[in-house]
């Protein structure tokens, strides 16, 4: 599994770039989408993917069974994952008023502050 | 039980939360800024009496033991962090009170001000690298809506720009925890650097710090990648901007200060050349921007960049000299940089622009104005006896004791450029005559966003400017005391074990116990003496 993983993450990634590298602020956004997904993904994967052993402790025990899922990775990415919405919620309102006020998706357009 | 760890974090969350409760009552909002803020200073006061006391701070939250919940600790970089912030948020407390129009504040500039606060209080009280990066996002999405308010065509671009690279940057720093969670199983920094020295040395330990080196490097604005700071610095109304410039920048510098003095101290000779290079190439190609701009604002948004070279300089040279320096250099410019872009914020509502061409003759009208912006720009610039002149002084003795002569000749060549801009600003907005095609209003500029005289409030804005410029005297004055605490702070990041037995009590680094946090401040007190004369 792990490594069927790595590649959909390293496919992630590339293509979040990809996206972030256009010119249209639309497609910035899909960028900043998927790359916040494949570094959740990555969080989850890294710290390792057990099956069927959910972190429980049966009735009466003290300890856990041994090799249980480690819940500390998904409790970790729960949290980014809420995070990264927030964000990005607020990034697709940033582009659409963007959008309103320059009158183009186009990134080329908006170096009115470089210099 | 330490409550004051907590409450510099709590208590901004607090005001931002009743002022949301006070949506609609402009002067209860007011009133909190200000009383809330005077509440947040005296609260960081006393966790800095403490952590000069007893070195360290810890509180485990809801009793959880060490590296299974989330530590907050205060060592006295945190708590002198804290304490600046506070000062800072005060200064910006008072002045929006003049010149935050009414329409920012009908959209929530000041809940989003108390949040920015504590998103920062938050970033230098963690004791948690996932953590860190939850309340850099705090103060991320605050700065992203204090940003925007307004909805100018410049407050947009400028804030895609920020926007993009800063999310870019949370994604790499979060990538980064993943990995080295899967490398060390923890969260907890003590317990990673502990592991850390314990983990196989791979290749991985390399990669991750390079990550979290970019990752700050984005937020701290360093060089090859600081091109959103000059872009929206300049975009958003002053105070904004000015509390911008004072705090947010810093709180990536202090991010790696602390991750390379606490968790990847083993690969800093590894680093220490990029980062020399960094650094110094930070100070270079800052300068050179504001050299060639004409407009106050921008002049200072790549004047920070230029000043984080100092910074990350400090951290690059890695001595206890050298780190001592380069939060000396944190504090100094924190003070300063947001003092003059307070004083631009000023000299707009009197001459209603920024730019240069076009300003003139305020020595004459305002000589007052005038010496705060003499005290702050050659503050900036390293003119003894005002504060960067030590904090300059101390960076480039550390660099000259370990032998590093190009970085320190370049960086003292750039405190020269560095008046060379100051003293464009002197001669434009100062010296010289008002040109004769500015029409002057005959009364003080309104804020220009929604046309309403503020003109009463102007001592509201030369209050925190006087203050502040007073403040950079007096690190200058007092620069030995302050030294001393500044040495504390070395010693402290340069012997990480008092910090990892603080979080984890004695028994986990009993092995290595090579200094005692009280007893180390003794030793350097000459030193710093020696140093500050």
């Amino acid at each position: 599994m792990e490594p069927l993983m790595a590649v959909a993450i390293g496919l992630l990634y590339a293509a979040a770039i990809f996206m972030m590298l256009r010119r249209s602020i639309v497609k910035l956004v899909i960028g900043l989408m998927l790359l916040s997904n494949a570094a959740n993904l990555l969080i989850f994967t890294t710290a390792g993917m057990t099956r069927g052993v959910p972190p429980l402790i049966a009735e009466g025990m003290m300890l856990p069974p041994s090799g249980v899922a480690d819940p500390l990775p998904q409790a970790v990415v729960l949290t980014a994952i809420v995070i990264a919405f927030g964000v990005l919620a607020f990034a697709v309102v940033l582009i659409r008023r963007a959008y309103e006020v320059v009158k183009a998706d186009d990134l080329d357009k908006m170096k009115d502050t470089d210099t | 039980m330490r409550p004051e760890v907590a409450l510099p974090v709590l208590l901004p969350l607090l005001t931002g939360a009743v002022s949301l409760l006070f949506w609609r009552s402009r002067p209860m909002q007011r009133f909190l800024a200000v009383a809330g803020n005077v509440a947040l200073l005296i609260v960081s006061l006393w966790l800095f009496v403490s952590t000069l006391s007893d070195g360290y701070v810890t509180m485990q939250m809801g009793s959880w033991p060490a590296p299974f919940g989330i530590t907050l600790i205060a060592d006295l970089l945190s708590a002198v962090m804290v304490l600046m912030t506070a000062i800072i948020g005060l200064a910006m407390g008072v002045y929006s009170l003049a010149t935050t129009g009414r329409g920012h504040e009908k959209f929530g500039y000041y809940p989003l001000m108390h949040l920015l606060l504590a998103g920062v209080m938050g970033a230098f009280l963690t004791g948690d690298i996932f953590n860190l990066y939850v309340w850099f996002e705090v103060m991320l999405v605050a700065s992203f809506a204090l940003l925007i308010l307004g909805g100018e065509r410049a407050q947009m671009e400028g804030a895609i720009k920020y926007v993009t690279l800063n999310l870019l940057a949370s994604v790499i720093f979060l990538t980064a925890v993943g990995l080295l969670y899967g490398m060390v199983g923890t969260l907890n920094m003590a317990d990673i650097a502990l592991r850390m020295d314990e983990a196989e040395h791979t290749g991985m330990v390399e990669v991750l710090a390079v990550m979290f080196m970019v990752a700050f490097g984005i937020k701290a604005a360093a060089f090859p990648l600081f091109f959103w700071l000059p872009a929206s610095y300049h975009t958003p109304p002053v105070a904004v901007s000015a509390l911008f410039a004072g705090l947010l920048t810093k709180v990536g510098v202090y991010a790696m200060f602390r991750v390379f003095t606490l968790m990847f101290d083993q690969t800093m000779g590894y680093l220490q050349e990029i980062m020399f290079w960094g650094a110094a190439f930070t100070m270079v190609t800052g300068v050179l921007g504001a050299a060639a701009q004409h407009e106050f604002r921008r002049i200072l948004s790549f004047h920070i960049v230029s000043q984080i070279g100092y910074m990350i300089l400090g951290l690059a040279l890695y001595t206890p000299l050298a780190i001592a320096g380069g939060v000396f250099a944190i504090v100094h410019n924190m003070v300063v940089k947001t003092n003059l872009f307070l004083i631009s914020g000023i000299t707009h509502r009197l001459q209603g622009t920024y730019q240069l061409k076009k300003m003139g003759g305020l020595y004459r009208e305002r000589p007052w104005l005038a010496v705060a912006f003499f005290l702050s720009a050659f503050s900036l610039a390293g003119i003894p006896p005002l504060s960067g002149f030590f904090a300059k002084f101390v960076i480039v003795r550390a660099g000259l004791e370990v032998e590093a002569y190009v970085v320190t000749g370049i960086a003292l060549a750039v405190g020269l450029m560095t008046l060379y801009s100051m003293v464009k600003i002197w001669n434009e907005v100062f010296w010289k005559s008002l040109p004769e095609d500015n029409h002057v209003p005959e009364t003080a500029t309104p804020t220009g966003d929604d046309g309403r005289l503020l003109k009463p409030s102007l001592w509201m804005m030369y209050l925190p400017v006087m203050v502040l410029a007073l403040f950079s005297l007096l690190i200058g004055v007092l620069a030995e005391p302050i030294m001393w605490v500044m040495m504390g702070i070395g010693d402290q990041l340069f012997e990480p074990s008092g910090y990892i037995e603080a979080v984890l009590g004695a028994s986990a680094s009993a092995d290595d116990v090579l200094l005692q946090p009280t007893g180390a401040e003794d030793q350097p007190k000459a030193d710093a003496g020696e140093a500050a004369r």
